[in-house]
């Protein structure tokens, strides 16, 4: 067996565990092919059970024959191991450092892991484009469900199955594909109900220098507009940017032969920028030492919130187009796998409140990021610690997560959901026990065979327990547009992730427990007042001496 | 006096949003109605700060006004002629000479003379020290000052040990700028430490006082558990140290035996008005980036100085708290850093100052009773700008900053916060007026003109945070806050509070309070329904003692009632239909649903039902709130919830019988 060459020492007993805001413990650390535990061996006292695949980096320390390794997580949290004896120690961080950073993907943990808990709905399931393509057959009869792509090969990021309009057929859309970058032609994201509004995404269209057009490219998205109606283009590169794409094929939809679409640039960070002001950002948050000044010139110089004020507002802008101008609207910036996302799957949350519910939003994170092609493996394989160079991290669906958490504090009524469930997916994001976000595309999960080999995310939420943790108590549905506001007063640094585990969350828990008592008291008042109402009105009903004479 | 314009526009500051309406100047303030809606807001005008008509444009003469509760008004005049009159008019009555033309001489809530004096009487400062238990075997209460000879901005009634004697009184007085000599501020019973407010001693270079050192050494002798006081000098040592060449200064530590000194570094008023300008500057900038505002919050430097104050007080907590030691606070003069830090420090000792009641108790003490200069430092009449501050913003500031991370500590909200800083500054209520104590009796304050403390209690329900746990304080009586730099935040409620579009468009505390009221009633309709089918019940047992209807339900009576039952039925004064359909909780329970389905319409029209949700928080939405508590409110209480309520039903459906 693979992992147990990795593992030099598998046990070792007298290890102290320090975590910040917790009382330390003393107890046996052992190493699994994908855990790292560490028991007190006593009742009552909680276990640690750190999977490998959590881990980001790790630091050793020894003072005399006392070492500590420093263990730091891709969920942010950073613990400390005292390990007696220097070989144990070594022996225990390399380890570590081997079984974390694994390459192949069918050795992890989803792989091996076997749920506890009885599967009632299989989450792999659960969201298929073709049942969400049901709904919008209700709504509409001007789109038709393509299988163009069901052998991944006119776009390997696709899903076999894409939304687009019906009087395309699929060898348009083969042409359209070899005009947009990765093959990634524009498809249906999001249909609004109220005035029958499209979003469309795409790759950007490969015009190059010498401006190449395609003519079926042109259909297409004409084919979106209604008759004299204008649509919008939201370009989420700046102008300079996209001129500057063309040099390598790219480029930008020219007024000339897309006369009915203006085209708005907004502009959205991505990649590198954003991997390094994650790193920035939870650098500053985790040094204590810092005076006022220094802090918020830290926060400042991360840009961290710079980029969700962006995103937010260009999501916004979105909406804005599709509700408030009444016009279709196309997304897209190079590869249309990141920052389009961001866009698309926000403008989502302010205009449906469908999004807005526990169930509902996983479906939107399945269309429009699983299905949709965000590369999660790339993205997610580093977090704020690591010591590699990165190579293609960058927090895009932690920054879409931080979005949502921002409109939730905004309408904190309007959500089904709780912050928890959006902390609980960016740690799955990261490192998980399930398959859900293993793999960048459709393609790589299927071929991966996922859904037989691994369980999915959403069997586990979608229980009544974990349901009944993750919802928000003060949810009144609301079917309203929620527009947030993107002013930088509004905006708040997201406590429950970056600051997690530098301060005690206890008062905050316990006013949040007061909260909810407040709210069940009044509920079950309510239902007392309702069962008294109808055993009175049982016995008038019962009585006729009481009935009006 | 009243003057009138006609289609005036009021612009959004942050949007290009704009409403026409109509202007009105009265004597005592500027309000402006909506056309549309009849909208109403009102500006008194103590709380105008500043007025600056800009250039003239197409569409009108702008007109800026700010506001000292951080709002920001822009009006567009149509004729400039108007534009000018209300400019100078407001100039004119901007800022009054005497206090006599303050709008608390004139405000009059319709309450008589009584009223108004069971009003001022709510807040005993004796009853207070009494709490604290002072006096002591230590502590002594001094009529030194009476007629305030002695410090005229200090109160008459002082304390201090008992060991201080008139001299050492009067020698300690005269070596300490403008006669603030060491006093009790607040005394930590458990420890028997106490905490002491004095203003910097006139020391200069070498000049030392054997009055003064006496004074500080019958304070350290009154406190058996620490052998030395601490002496915080609230003020950053340089500060400190270029006084001295004006022959002010602080304490040589070789001249004192048993003293501790400490620097904490609280810069002074100049300092704070400036950084508080630069925030305001930087955050009314449109179209503001995310890189602008928090490099703008950086080097205003706001934050920095919030954190100093909340240091300087965790300091003289955990110096009375965790060593039993005694702490003498000052600054220069001593009532304004002194004030901050003093207060502070005894609301993180003390839970009773984070009730409702017991923070009117801290303001009263710590800054109306010990000299805060509200008059100059709020800028009530015509005076030097430079005596402007916003030190008492700045406590406000320090005590939400504290509820942010405790927020089942404090009784009150930060609805509460906002209103004593609203009525600091609007002039309305005679308690913040003039700068100490001798100056509020010679303009008779408490014959000529209202509490504001009164007003706040009659309205506490709105002030009430749902969160308060008293059983919290018992277990946390001293709050320990991290002070590390990210707990800090900006108080966008403060600073836009006017500003609806920045704010979250449902908010936690108004949901959670609206619940607590509905749990409210519909508790009251659950003792009326219990009343109810007791009544009902006992109904069906008196007539079938009179053995005229069998009780069982299930065995319904085969002929119809006689005329005597129907006489009998009729006579029953409650008829149970109308009560269950018509009961008045129960309509209030559709009026619920209907606030929450406005609430839920924020989304879409985020600006237009926020005003209302902020009106609400302000101070008008209390009426209809107090008025959808009805008559059943005098019947309950929580001792009431705790009894079987099936008694009290019974009782209450034999009264019913009976009558």
């Amino acid at each position: 067996m693979e992992f147990a060459e990795l593992i030099k020492t598998p046990r070792v007993d007298g290890v102290v565990l320090h975590r910040p805001f917790l009382p330390t413990v003393e107890g046996t650390l052992c190493l699994t092919g994908h855990h790292l535990i560490l028991s007190s061996r006593q009742d009552n006292t909680e276990e640690l059970w750190l999977l490998h695949s959590n881990i980001d980096s790790i630091e050793k320390r020894f003072v005399g024959s006392l070492g500590s390794i420093i263990v730091k997580c891709k969920d942010l949290r950073v613990i400390q191991l005292d390990i007696p004896g220097m070989e144990e120690c070594l022996n225990i961080a390399s380890s570590i450092e081997a079984l974390s950073t694994l390459d192949s993907v069918s050795l992890m943990y989803p792989f091996f892991y076997r749920p506890m808990f009885e599967v009632i709905e299989d989450g792999w399931n659960s969201f298929l484009p073709e049942d969400a393509f049901k709904d919008l057959e209700s709504m509409t009869d001007e789109w038709r469900l393509s299988e163009v792509n069901k052998d991944f090969s006119v776009c390997p990021s696709y899903p076999p199955l894409v939304a687009v309009p019906k009087d395309i057929d699929d060898e348009t859309l083969r042409k359209v594909a070899t005009f947009r970058h990765g093959g990634r032609f524009p498809v249906l994201s999001y249909y609004h109900k109220k005035n029958g509004m499209v979003m469309m995404r795409a790759g950007q269209p490969l015009t190059g220098t010498n401006g190449r057009r395609c003519k079926e490219d042109e259909k297409l998205i004409n084919a979106t507009l209604r008759p004299g109606k204008r649509g919008y283009i939201i370009d989420t590169r700046t102008i300079n940017v996209a001129q500057q794409a063309k040099a390598r094929g790219g480029g930008i939809e020219s007024e000339a032969n897309y006369p009915q679409w203006r085209r708005i640039h907004k502009a959205i960070e991505r990649s590198n920028v954003l991997q390094e002001s994650l790193i920035k950002l939870v650098e500053a948050c985790n040094d204590q030492s810092h005076n006022m000044d220094r802090w918020l010139s830290k926060l400042e110089a991360s840009n961290w919130q710079t980029h969700v004020k962006e995103i937010l507002t260009t999501a916004c802008l979105a909406a804005q187009c599709i509700d408030r101008e009444g016009a279709s609207v196309l997304v897209h910036g190079t590869e249309g796998t990141d920052t389009t996302l961001q866009v698309t799957s926000l403008a989502q949350i302010i205009l449906d409140p469908s999004c807005r519910t526990i169930r509902g939003f996983q479906g939107l994170v399945e269309r429009e990021w699983l299905q949709a092609g965000h590369p999660f493996q790339q993205r997610c394989a580093q977090s704020a610690y690591s010591n590699s160079k990165p190579r293609q991290e960058a927090p895009v669906f932690l920054l879409f997560l931080d979005c949502v958490w921002q409109i939730l504090r905004q309408f904190p009524c309007s959500f089904e959901f709780s912050e928890s469930y959006l902390v609980l997916l960016f740690e799955h994001a990261y490192a998980s026990q399930f398959g859900t976000f293993l793999g960048n595309s459709a393609a790589e999960r299927a071929k991966l065979s996922l859904p037989e080999k691994t369980v999915s995310l959403w069997s586990w939420v979608n229980r009544h327990q974990e349901i009944e943790r993750l919802t928000n108590p003060l949810f009144e549905a609301n079917s309203l547009v929620i527009w947030p506001s993107v002013a930088p007063q509004s905006l708040l640094l997201w406590e429950g992730v970056f600051l997690r585990w530098n301060r005690s969350s206890k008062c905050l828990d316990e006013a949040y427990e007061e909260m909810v008592h407040i709210i069940e008291y009044n509920k079950e008042l309510q239902n007392k007042v309702n069962s008294l109402r109808r055993q009175l009105a049982q016995l008038e009903t019962e009585d006729p001496l009481l009935q009006t004479p | 006096m009243c003057l009138q314009v006609e289609q005036v526009r009021l612009l959004d500051r942050f949007s290009n949003k704009s409403t026409n309406g109509t202007l009105y100047l009265t004597a005592t303030h500027l309000i402006f109605v909506e056309s549309s809606s009849n909208n109403l807001t009102s500006t008194s005008h103590s709380l105008v700060g500043n007025i600056s008509k800009l250039s003239l444009t197409t569409t009108g003469c702008p007109l800026v006004i700010q506001c000292r509760n951080f709002r920001v008004v822009h009006f567009v005049v149509q004729r400039e002629r108007d534009c000018h009159d209300i400019y100078s008019s407001l100039l004119r009555l901007l800022r009054p000479v005497s206090y006599e033309e303050l709008y608390a001489f004139s405000y009059n809530p319709k309450q008589n003379d009584q009223q108004r004096e069971e009003g001022w009487q709510l807040i005993d400062l004796g009853a207070e020290f009494e709490r604290m238990g002072v006096p002591c075997d230590q502590w002594q209460l001094t009529d030194v000052n009476r007629d305030y000879k002695v410090c005229e901005t200090y109160p008459r009634d002082l304390y201090v040990p008992i060991t201080a004697s008139k001299p050492i009184i009067v020698g300690s007085s005269k070596f300490r700028s403008k006669g603030r000599f060491p006093v009790l501020t607040y005394f930590y019973q458990e420890k028997k430490a106490a905490v002491c407010r004095c203003s910097q001693p006139l020391s200069g270079f070498s000049a030392r006082c054997l009055e003064d050192e006496s004074m500080l050494q019958a304070i350290s002798k009154a406190n058996h558990n620490s052998r030395f006081v601490y002496v915080m000098d609230t003020r950053p040592k340089l500060n400190a140290l270029a006084n001295r060449a004006a022959g002010k200064g602080y304490e040589n530590e070789d001249n004192y035996s048993n003293i501790r000194f400490q620097f904490v570094g609280i810069e002074n008023i100049h300092v704070m008005r400036t950084s508080l300008q630069k925030l305001l500057e930087v955050i009314g900038t449109r179209s503001l980036s995310m890189g602008d505002y928090l490099e703008g919050l950086e080097s205003s430097g706001w934050l920095r100085h919030i954190k100093a104050i909340v240091d300087a007080a965790i300091f003289l907590a955990k110096a009375v708290t965790v060593e039993g030691a005694s702490v003498l606070v000052h600054c220069s003069d001593g009532w304004d850093r002194t004030a901050q830090v003093c207060s502070l420090g005894a609301l993180l000792m003390d839970p009773y100052y984070r009730t409702i009641k017991g923070f009117m108790v801290l303001i009263e003490k710590d800054w109306i009773s010990f000299g805060h200069k509200f008059a100059d430092r709020c800028d009530q009449l015509d005076g030097d700008p430079k005596e402007v501050s916003p030190i008492f913003t700045q406590f406000l500031e320090c005590v939400w900053q504290l509820s942010e991370q405790f927020p089942q500590a404090f009784e009150f909200s930060e609805w509460f916060l906002l209103q004593i800083h609203e009525h600091v500054h609007s002039c309305q209520y005679g308690n913040f007026l003039g700068n100490n104590q001798r100056q509020r009796e010679e303009l008779q304050l408490r014959e000529r003109t209202h509490s504001l403390w009164a007003y706040l209690l009659s309205e506490k329900q709105n002030y009430l945070n749902p969160f308060y746990s008293p059983a919290y304080c018992e277990a946390h009586p001293v709050l320990e806050p991290s002070t590390l730099p990210y707990h800090f935040k900006f108080w966008r409620n403060m600073y836009h509070q006017f500003d609806r579009s920045m704010h979250p468009r449902q908010s936690i505390l108004k949901t959670i309070l609206t619940l607590r009221e509905n749990s409210h009633k519909r508790f009251c309709t659950l003792i009326e329904l219990l009343c109810l089918l007791t009544l009902v019940l006992l109904f069906f047992q008196r007539l079938h003692q009179l053995g005229v209807t069998p009780l069982t339900t299930s065995d319904p009576p085969a002929h119809p009632p006689t005329r005597d039952q129907r006489t009998n039925s009729n006579s029953l004064p409650p008829r149970p239909d109308s009560l269950i359909l018509g009961a008045p909780v129960n309509h209030k329970d559709v009026q619920g649903q209907d606030d929450e389905d406005e609430q839920d319409e924020v989304g879409e029209e985020a600006v237009e039902s926020t005003d209302m949700e902020r009106t609400v928080e302000g101070s008008s939405g209390t009426e209809s709130r107090k008025q959808s508590y009805g008559e059943l409110e005098g019947t309950y209480n929580n001792e009431l919830a705790k009894e079987e309520p099936a008694v009290v039903s019974l009782e209450f459906g034999v009264a019913r019988m009976t009558c």
